[in-house]
C-alpha cells in the first residue's frame, strides 16, 4: 500500500505541477479571476489523479479499474464546451470580439492540457512503481519542458515581417501605404485619424503565411489581442474609429490600422507579432503538391 | 442580447437633391457642406452608424 502510495503521489504532483505552469495568465489569456484559476487546477488535480492511479490499477492487478479509467477521461471533452460557452457568452457584450476562430482555439488549449497532464502523470507514476522516485524526477522534468516547450505552439512573428505603415487618404478612402482600409466621410474624423492613428503592414513570408492572414479569425484574433494591450479609442456609437485589418488582394500583406489609446508603434508591432497562429487558420498550402507546384 | 439589423443604410444626408432618388430610407437635404458635416455626425451618433462619403456632396449613414 505504502509502495503504491508513493507511486500515485508522484504523478499527482507532476500532474498538477504541469497544469499551473502552463496555466498562464497573461494580458490576453483567459482566465483571469482567481476562481477561474482554482476550477483549472481542480481539474488538473482530478487528471493527475487518474493518471496516477492507472498504473497501481494494472500492477494490482484490476482491470476493472483501469476500463473506468478510461471512462473518465473522455469527461474531460466536456471542458471544451465549459470554455467556448463561457468565452461565446462573454463575446455578445464585447465591442472588439475575439472571434469564433480564437475562442475555438483556446477551448481547445484548455481540453489538450488536461491530456497532457493525465500523460504527465501516468508516465511519472509508471517510472516511480518500476524505477524508483528518482527516476521519477527526470520522467516529470522531461515533460514538463515538453509541456512548456513543444506545446508552444506559433506565433504570428514567426511567420511574417512587420513593419509600420503611413496612414493616409484617397480622397475620403483611409489607406495604409498601397492597402485600401475603409471610407470615412467626416472631416473632422479624417483629421482624428490622421493625429492619432496607427498603421501598420503585416507582410507574410511565405504562402502558407499568406493563406494564414487571409482568414478573418487571425485577423480579428490578432485585432483583439492589440486593443486589449494598447486599447481603442471605439465606443458604442462611434465606431468609426474600429480598427481594421485589410488586406492587399495582389500580394496579400495585411494593412493594420487601429486608433489607440497607448499610441506606441514598437509596442504596437511587438503585440502583432505575439499574436497566436490559430490552428484553425493555419495555411498550409506548401504541405500541399499542388500548393507546391502553384506557388513556383 | 437584443437583435440589431446591420448592413444598412440608415440615412442620406446631400446637400444636392437631384443626386438621390427613390430608396427605403430618410433623405436630408442640407444647405452647404458645413450644415451636412453637422446632421451627418448627430445623425451618426444618434443612430449608430458610420458616416461614409461618395464625394459627390452625398454623405450617407450606414451601419455594418
Amino acid at each position: 500500500m505504502d509502495k503504491y502510495l508513493l507511486v500515485i503521489i508522484s504523478g499527482i504532483v507532476a500532474g498538477v505541477l504541469v497544469r499551473f505552469l502552463v496555466l498562464r495568465s497573461d494580458y490576453r489569456h483567459y482566465p483571469a479571476y482567481p476562481h477561474g484559476y482554482f476550477t483549472h487546477i481542480a481539474l488538473g488535480f482530478i487528471a493527475a489523479s487518474l493518471g496516477a492511479v492507472a498504473i497501481p490499477a494494472i500492477a494490482k492487478p484490476d482491470y476493472v479499474a483501469v476500463t473506468f479509467l478510461v471512462l473518465a477521461a473522455q469527461q474531460f471533452r466536456e471542458i471544451r464546451n465549459m470554455e467556448r460557452e463561457t468565452l461565446n457568452n462573454l463575446e455578445e457584450s464585447k465591442l472588439i470580439r475575439r472571434g469564433n476562430d480564437y475562442i475555438e482555439g483556446i477551448a481547445r488549449v484548455f481540453e489538450a492540457r488536461n491530456y497532457l497532464v493525465i500523460i504527465t502523470a501516468l508516465a511519472t507514476s509508471a517510472t516511480t512503481q518500476w524505477l524508483g522516485i528518482k527516476y521519477a524526477f527526470i520522467t516529470a522534468v522531461i515533460f514538463i519542458i515538453i509541456a512548456l516547450k513543444l506545446m508552444r505552439g506559433s506565433y504570428i512573428g514567426d511567420i511574417v515581417e512587420v513593419v509600420e505603415g503611413r496612414i493616409h487618404f484617397n480622397g475620403s478612402i483611409l489607406m495604409v501605404d498601397d492597402v485600401i482600409i475603409m471610407n470615412v466621410g467626416l472631416a473632422s474624423t479624417r483629421e482624428k485619424i490622421l493625429q492619432d492613428g496607427l498603421g501598420v503592414l503585416i507582410k507574410p513570408k511565405d504562402d502558407d503565411a499568406r493563406l494564414t492572414l487571409h482568414s478573418p479569425g487571425q485577423r480579428m484574433a490578432i485585432i483583439h489581442d492589440v486593443v486589449a494591450v494598447l486599447g481603442t479609442k471605439v465606443d458604442m456609437n462611434e465606431t468609426e474609429l474600429a480598427p481594421m485589418a485589410r488586406k492587399n488582394v495582389d500580394t496579400g500583406h495585411l494593412g493594420f490600422f487601429i486608433v489607440p489609446n497607448e499610441p506606441d508603434i514598437e509596442m504596437l508591432i511587438a503585440v502583432i507579432k505575439g499574436v497566436p497562429v490559430l490552428e484553425t487558420a493555419q495555411g498550409t498550402t506548401l504541405k500541399s503538391f499542388y500548393g507546391r507546384k502553384a506557388a513556383d | 442580447m437584443a437583435t440589431t439589423i446591420s448592413g444598412l443604410i440608415l440615412a442620406i444626408i446631400t446637400t444636392d437633391l437631384n443626386k438621390v432618388s427613390g430608396g427605403g430610407c430618410p433623405v436630408f437635404v442640407a444647405k452647404d457642406n458645413e450644415e451636412m458635416e453637422k446632421v451627418s455626425l448627430l445623425l451618426s451618433r444618434i443612430l449608430g452608424g458610420v458616416i461614409h462619403d461618395l464625394e459627390n456632396g452625398v454623405y450617407f449613414i450606414f451601419r455594418h
